[in-house]
């Protein structure tokens, strides 16, 4: 026989989604549980997000340091150690999943090791851990929410999945066994791109595949153009409206046919491969079929306060619709527990979720693309400003990029921003607090920005959108 | 430096108001004390006192001026020995609160003639609690965006409802709403109409009477109660105090009944907030007054412990400065039940709509000679119907119920209201 402990409201998987909900929900009064299987902080703190911008980081050093003498400095033969850039890396996943600990800890929230499924309870599931020791305990609560989140696609069938050495995903990416001289990275996302950025920056000889017909697909179009130019201006090749039909492994490299544009078929033979698919939401093992709950492929579906179908229990971030980030995982976290504590939370506006990609230059966006904006019915009025016409951004030594913010030309309505360029994950936030604000272009020129600053830029876009631009 | 005179609050929770007429010219000499202007709320007109003296240099902001924001600079004094060339590039932007001192507001003075003459409300209901939501101080909060989409759509912000943070509109609250549904007025009506602009007031009363309505489930509870002993009783009081000038009401007795039952049943003095029910101390019996142009509600403080004498003075006064609009704002805020007669209209009964965040309202019909049975007899006696609409948050039947007996017993023991 389990005793059972109950708690206000369990949540299972401990990355931005579970553990910032659980957080919440104990400052709320919830007595809150929450169970993990492996790390604290989850994909996101330990094999995704942070990591990943700690060896970018390291890339982007050494860019300046090749470049040194551009800013009248010296510095011969520069070079790096992939295990220590990794080591770096590694060092701060663990300094961060420490904090989450720390977090947990501090607002009294039970931290249960182990690997959680679902059994029918009475008002909501049981939640049944089983340790690393193999032995089962069951807990219960009114409330559960599912937080597992997602892993890298593979297709086996096609031969691509790792197989211990040619074959990488994210997680192998960003703990490499040797320093690849070449590589194909399949998949242009957000994550290929930024792994095909870092080994580029570091000498790999670097091939992008991606089977739509432009790169960063998400993005606006001007935006993934400028982005191909600036790619391949770095060494990188590209091969869009391309995918991959097989590999073949050979003795230290691996041989790749792709079928091209035209529907010839072409051979890239690499050191490694890293598989950037897109991602399938861990969904198995969980007792979701038993239970009824309703699920689309691979997510778990749920309505706009992160609830599924079966009474007491939810989900949230990258086991549910996208956008896959981290930050939408955590906002669906707080407003699925203030909702369940009898708060009237508004629901999450998916159209103000922005998106970063922390490529060599960098790209962030928030809102619809011109095109989309334009499929929605809108007339619109589109500016843009290019980096070459603001100073700090010469200054910095980085002339290259754009910002583009599009207008509804009726109301005023900001309907998306895009941009490419140095920084401008950090930028994008202005233009999201705009959105959320639903200030129109009125409000944003009137709007000072400090000088001289690359948020200057923001304020010249929407000039552009009304012909006031000034620096151009 | 000249002196800035700046827009007043009246209130701790006024922003804006409308700066109705400057009673100084430009080149006037002014004393400290000298009333210089007149300021309107939704709810008074306020004479404005001034601080420092010297002569009226400029005027910034004329009279007739809605919407202007407290601590705005107003106007600007010359202090002894300063020309007009000290006016130069004077900042006229407001300063940090308590920069400079804000003309007092002195209490307010009648309500002038307005353009329109508004046929006074005989609705039976409510005055002004502090307003918590989307007209607080009169200011909307609306999102930029929302702001024009309604401006283009020709839609009046101040009937649409705010789901944004903090009741704030926004586009999605605009975006739902057909125009035709939200105009005051059909295009066209036979013969013509005058349209009465929407006052502070009227906008006040119509916000929150929504709301109420709106917002809180509300019940009836109707008892009768015969009047024929409070009536003698009165007599008696009215005559043999004659000579102190004391002539007491029914409605005076109502209130003393009320105040007293409250006490006997606490639970009904009450109130509903998220964080939890209050029971007040006090019973604080406000009052509705028809008055131009819409109705208000004084406040009795403490009416448990007033006698009659005193709640009829109260009350007297009370009312006729609620009539000249010269309330101040204490004056009128912040009742915990109220009492809404409107028996002198000849009405028999009716259901007022609870005056939040008040947990109860007291409605009280005409006393009139009415059949009623007396044993097996049939006889007559003058009984009067009273009505309560409870708040069912945080009033249950049974605590209505329980108030009703106890204010039944007062009414029809009145020397049980002496003790
Ligand atoms: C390489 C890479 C880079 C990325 N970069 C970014 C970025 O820059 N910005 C961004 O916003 N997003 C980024 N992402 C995406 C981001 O990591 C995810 O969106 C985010 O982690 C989703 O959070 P989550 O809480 O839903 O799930 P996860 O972070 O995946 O956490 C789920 C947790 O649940 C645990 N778990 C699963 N099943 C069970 C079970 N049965 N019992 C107990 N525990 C279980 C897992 O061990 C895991 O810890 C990146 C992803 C990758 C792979």
């Amino acid at each position: 026989m389990m005793s059972t402990q109950s708690f206000d409201l369990i949540i299972v998987g401990a990355g931005p989604g579970g553990y910032v909900a659980a957080i919440r929900a104990a400052q709320l009064g919830l007595k809150t549980a929450i169970v993990e299987r492996e790390h604290l902080g989850g994909v996101c703190l330990n094999w995704g997000c942070i990591p990943t911008k700690a060896l970018l980081r390291s890339a982007e050093v050494f860019d300046l340091m090749e470049n040194a003498k551009d800013f009248g400095l010296s510095c011969t033969k520069p070079d790096f150690d992939l295990e220590a850039v990794v080591k770096r890396s590694r060092q701060i996943a663990g300094q961060l999943s420490g904090g989450v600990k720390y977090l947990l800890k501090k607002n009294k929230v039970t931290v249960i090791d182990g690997t959680a499924r679902l059994e029918k309870g009475a008002k909501a599931p049981k939640v049944i851990v089983k340790d690393k020791a193999g032995k089962e305990a069951a807990y219960s609560a009114a409330h559960v929410i599912l937080a597992t989140g997602a892993r890298a696609r593979t297709i086996p069938a096609a031969g691509l999945a790792p197989e211990g050495k040619f074959i990488w995903t994210a997680k192998e990416a960003m703990t490499p066994d040797i320093m690849p001289k070449s590589l194909l990275v399949i998949g242009s996302g957000a994550i290929g791109i930024e792994f095909a950025s870092f080994y580029n920056a570091l000498g790999a000889d670097v091939t992008v595949v991606e089977m739509l017909d432009r790169v960063l697909p998400v993005e606006d179009a001007e935006i993934s153009a400028l982005a191909q130019k600036s790619f391949e201006k770095s060494g990188m090749k590209i091969l869009t409206s391309a995918q991959v039909e097989g590999v073949k492994p050979g003795k230290d490299t691996i041989t790749a046919s792709i079928k091209t544009k035209g529907g010839k078929t072409q051979n890239i033979a690499a050191e490694r491969i890293i598989l950037a698919i897109g991602i399938v939401g861990n969904v198995e093992n969980l007792g979701l079929e038993a239970l009824g709950v309703k699920t689309d492929r691979t997510h778990v579906v749920v309505d706009e306060f992160s609830r599924t179908n079966v009474p007491g229990l939810y989900a949230i971030g990258d086991l549910t619709a996208p956008p896959w980030l981290a930050h939408k995982a955590s906002h669906e976290g707080v407003i699925c527990v203030e909702k369940i504590a009898g708060n009237k939370p508004h629901a999450l506006d998916h159209g103000n979720i922005p998106g970063c990609t922390y490529c060599r230059p960098q790209v962030a966006s928030v809102g619809l693309t011109e095109a989309a904006a334009k499929d929605a019915g809108h007339k619109v009025r589109v500016g843009r400003f290019p980096f070459m016409g603001n100073g700090k951004a010469i200054a910095l030594g980085e002339p290259e990029g754009l910002v583009k913010t599009i207008f509804d030309a009726k109301t005023g309505e900001l309907l998306g921003a895009h941009m490419i360029g140095a920084e401008v994950t950090e930028l994008i936030q202005g233009y999201t607090l705009g959105r959320t604000l639903e200030t129109t272009e009125a409000e944003l020129m009137e709007t000072v920005f400090p000088h001289p600053t690359l948020s200057e830029m923001m304020h010249e876009s929407v000039l552009d959108a009304y012909g006031k631009v000034i620096h151009v | 430096m000249p002196i800035k005179i700046l827009m007043p609050a009246l209130s701790p929770t006024m922003e804006e108001g409308t700066l109705a007429k400057w009673l100084v010219s430009e080149g006037d000499m002014i004393n400290s004390g000298d009333v210089i202007a007149e300021i309107e709320t939704d709810k008074a007109t306020m004479e404005v006192e001034a601080v420092e003296e010297g002569t009226l240099a400029k005027i910034l902001i004329p009279g007739n001026s809605e919407n202007v924001a407290v601590n705005t600079v107003i106007a600007l004094l010359l202090e002894e020995g300063e020309d007009k060339s000290a006016l130069d590039g004077v900042d006229v932007s407001a300063p940090a609160q308590n920069d400079t001192p804000t003309p007092q507001p002195s209490p307010p003075k009648g309500k002038k003639e307005e353009g329109v003459k508004s046929v006074p409300h005989p609705e039976p209901v409510e005055g002004e609690v502090p307003v918590k939501s989307v007209a607080e101080g009169n200011r909307l909060k609306v999102s930029p965006l929302a702001r024009r989409l309604a401006k283009e759509a020709g839609l009046d912000l101040s009937r649409i409802t705010g789901t944004g943070p903090n009741g704030r509109i926004v586009k999605r609250d605009v975006e739902g709403v057909a125009p035709q549904a939200s105009m005051a007025v059909a295009p066209s009506t036979p013969g013509g109409y005058d349209l009465i602009a929407l006052d502070g007031m009227r906008k006040t009363i119509a916000a929150r009477m929504t709301e109420s309505f709106r917002d809180v489930p509300h019940f009836p509870l109707t008892i009768d109660c015969r009047l024929d002993a409070l009536l003698t009783a009165r007599k008696a009081i009215n005559e043999a105090a004659a000579d102190d000038g004391i002539k007491i009401s029914v409605n005076d007795f109502i209130i003393r009944a009320c105040a007293l039952a409250l006490k006997k049943e606490p639970a009904a003095n009450s109130s509903y907030t998220p964080e939890g029910l209050k029971h007040w101390h006090d019973a604080d019996v406000a009052v509705a007054v028809a008055i131009d142009g819409g109705l208000i509600t004084p406040v009795v403080r403490q009416a448990q412990h007033k006698g009659l004498a005193a709640i009829s003075t109260e009350v007297k006064d009370l009312a006729a400065r609620a009539k000249a609009r010269k309330l101040m704002p204490e004056e009128y805020q912040g009742g915990t039940f109220t009492v809404s007669n409107m028996g002198m209209m000849g009405i028999k009964s009716f259901a007022s709509i609870i005056n939040q965040p008040q947990g109860c309202i007291m409605s009280v019909g005409a006393g009139e000679k009415r059949p009623v049975v007396n044993g097996d007899e049939l006889g007559i006696a003058i009984v009067m119907s009273v009505t309560l609409t409870c708040d069912h948050r945080v009033v249950d039947g049974a605590i209505g119920a329980s108030f009703l007996k106890y204010f039944k017993q007062f009414i029809e023991n009145p020397a049980m209201m002496l003790l």
